[in-house]
């Protein structure tokens, strides 16, 4: 079966209901605030984000205070904000502080509820809902895992993901290897700014290899990198910071040793910081016929930009 | 003067003794940080040997090691299971300032101590950050100290390699304090804070703000500018070929929808006054003109 371009291998089957109100509840984490917020709404299963932006008090938003959670007072407090017709806000808070436990308990970063239902015969029920989970919190939660769909993953995503690799794909022709997340961010935007003189050439992934650029982690990224047929030209981008670019440099010369003939694409090399020039006299002195070290960030982007669009 | 940080600081570690900081407590001896002490209840009484013949004594608790030394800073490199209750000893022994170092902190513990932090009154950096430097004073945390140099430039940013790139392309015109906050959802540290900081500052002269997609922390930060900074601010975003919905590496640069877009955070900045560089070299451009013009 297919939905809207995604794929679906596993189905749940619920009874059905006999609904007679639709309702919305939430509790997610406010980043600007740095603290929990609950919304809830007594008018649910329509888009609440319209909800939210054309009749702003038709939505509840409660914050909740990360020391003490929804306790019962709190959940009492959300349901009279949000309108609840009194016979109803007693069993709406029970399952309010139900959904609560489930984002408390399994490290959510969100827990949402739409539509949370009022049947004919009287009960509450969380219909249709959405939950995001906390990778960082996956070490006190050995069952997450299994809850992933590893079969939607990119294949290249999945060969990433196996070899400890933090990859995303992309679209465009130019490979992209850098060392931290800030720096590969910055990396892809730099490299469509150039490639727009190159008839929009674009970033083909997000590869960061971290800080510790070893010949190991430099050789499985070309890998994945170099399998991907869209890539024409490799832009490997590191900042010594900690790690020295004589470990960098001597990084990209074992990876392309280890590969050998299997690295067929062109690669522009941009070191800089700790030991700069001595990683840049490694990679000269190895004068592999692929490798083009350009000094500057902006101008080894416009070079790989160069490449992939020659290669196109 | 500079910003939480100054040559006075004296600065205990958290978790010292594990590799992570063992390594970091080297590196910033090196770069001229005052270390008071370690922290490990299993190894208290104890004293560790670093390279130029300095010998660090190993407390039982941050309490005993503030009483025995006057610390006033620690910086926090416990693995994420345990930084929850490292960081709420500090609080609790009246820690004025904590650097949280650890990445991969479950955002829910950070949401539990910022709470708790708060209301004591103590300031948090991080987690998941590369700490803060006055260069030339102090360095806590991670950040090589050695690619950069003290001057009147104020940086605060979320990435630590973009801090790292922007602190050597200005390294001639140097730096009065670099704050990497952090790229998790939670940090507790804001760039409000640091721009707030830095504009109080009389060693700075100007501000350099790093943002990246996710949240609405720029966004803020420009209005912040707009109604109280009178220091000229120069800013980068990253991000703007980040595709929807999908995560690059740090818990918080998350895109979903149109708000928190790179593009929407650099047109803010822009409206509040901020001059806005297309790559990180373009910026550090831009701040050199406006102190060199000056």
């Amino acid at each position: 079966m297919d939905i809207k371009g995604h794929t679906v291998h596993r189905v749940m089957i619920a009874a059905g209901a006999q609904i007679a109100e639709e309702y919305y509840f939430s509790v997610l984490l406010d980043r600007a605030e740095r603290r929990y917020l609950a919304m809830c709404s007594v008018e649910g299963g329509m888009e609440i984000e319209q909800l939210a932006v054309e009749r702003p008090d038709a939505l509840a938003r409660v914050a909740v205070d990360p020391l003490v959670g929804i306790d019962a007072a709190k959940a009492a407090e959300i349901v009279a904000v949000a309108n609840f017709p009194e016979d109803l806000r007693g069993p709406v808070a029970d399952v309010i502080q139900k959904l609560w436990t489930v984002y408390a308990e399994e490290d959510a970063t969100l827990v949402e509820v739409n539509p949370l239902v009022r049947t004919e015969d009287g009960s509450i029920v969380a219909l249709d809902g959405k939950v995001t989970l906390d990778e960082n919190a996956g070490f006190r939660h050995a069952d997450h895992e299994a809850l992933e769909d590893k079969a939607a993953a990119d294949p290249l995503e999945a060969k990433a993901k196996a070899l400890d690799l933090n990859y995303v794909k992309l679209d465009g022709a130019v490979g992209i290897i850098g060392n931290g997340a800030g720096l590969v961010m910055s990396t892809l935007d730099v490299v469509a700014y150039a490639g727009e003189q190159f008839g929009g050439v674009k970033p083909a992934n997000f590869l960061d290899i971290g800080g510790g650029a070893s010949a190991a982690v430099m050789a499985n990224g070309l890998d994945v990198i170099l399998n991907d047929p869209q890539v024409k030209s490799v832009f490997v981008n590191v900042f010594g910071g900690i790690t020295s670019c004589i470990e960098v440099a001597n990084g990209i010369v074992g990876a392309l040793e280890t590969l050998g003939d299997e690295a067929s694409k062109p690669l522009v090399v941009r070191l800089d910081g700790n030991a700069v020039e001595e990683g840049r006299a490694i990679l000269a002195a190895a004068n592999h016929p692929l490798v083009t070290i350009v000094e500057t960030m902006d101008g080894a982007a416009a070079k790989a930009a160069e490449l992939a669009a020659a290669a196109a | 003067m500079a910003i939480f940080l100054t040559a006075d600081s004296k600065v205990v570690v958290q978790g010292m003794t594990g590799s992570e900081g063992m390594k970091h407590t080297t590196r910033m001896l090196a770069s001229g940080t005052q270390i008071v002490g370690g922290v490990n209840p299993r190894k208290a009484g104890e004293q560790v040997d670093f390279p130029g013949d300095v010998t660090i004594p190993v407390f039982g608790s941050v309490a005993d090691a503030m009483a025995a030394t006057g610390a006033d800073v620690s910086v926090v490199f416990v693995p994420p299971a345990f930084t929850k209750a490292a960081v709420i000893e500090a609080v609790d022994a009246g820690m004025p300032l904590i650097v949280i170092i650890t990445e991969g902190v479950p955002v829910a513990d950070t949401a539990e101590f910022f709470a708790y932090a708060q209301s004591k009154g103590t300031r948090l950096i991080g987690p998941n950050c590369p700490g803060l430097i006055t260069p030339g004073q102090s360095n806590v945390g991670i950040t090589p100290a050695t690619i950069t140099g003290p001057g009147r430039i104020g940086l605060v940013s979320k990435s630590g390699t973009l801090t790292y790139q922007m602190l050597f392309e200005l390294r001639d015109l140097g730096f009065s304090t670099a704050v990497g906050i952090g790229g998790d959802p939670i940090v507790g540290t804001t760039h409000i804070d640091c721009l707030e900081a830095f504009e109080n500052d009389p060693d700075t002269a100007a501000i350099v703000m790093i943002g990246e997609i996710g949240g609405d922390a720029e966004e803020r930060a420009a209005a912040y500018i707009k109604e109280h900074v009178t220091k000229p601010v120069v800013g980068y975003v990253a991000g703007f070929e980040a595709p929807e919905g999908k995560t690059m590496g740090h818990a918080g640069a998350i895109v979903s929808g149109s708000a928190g877009t790179a593009q929407a955070k650099k047109e803010a900045l822009e409206a509040a006054g901020v001059k806005v560089g297309k790559t990180p070299s373009e910026t550090a451009r831009l701040m050199r003109e406006i102190l060199t013009a000056s």
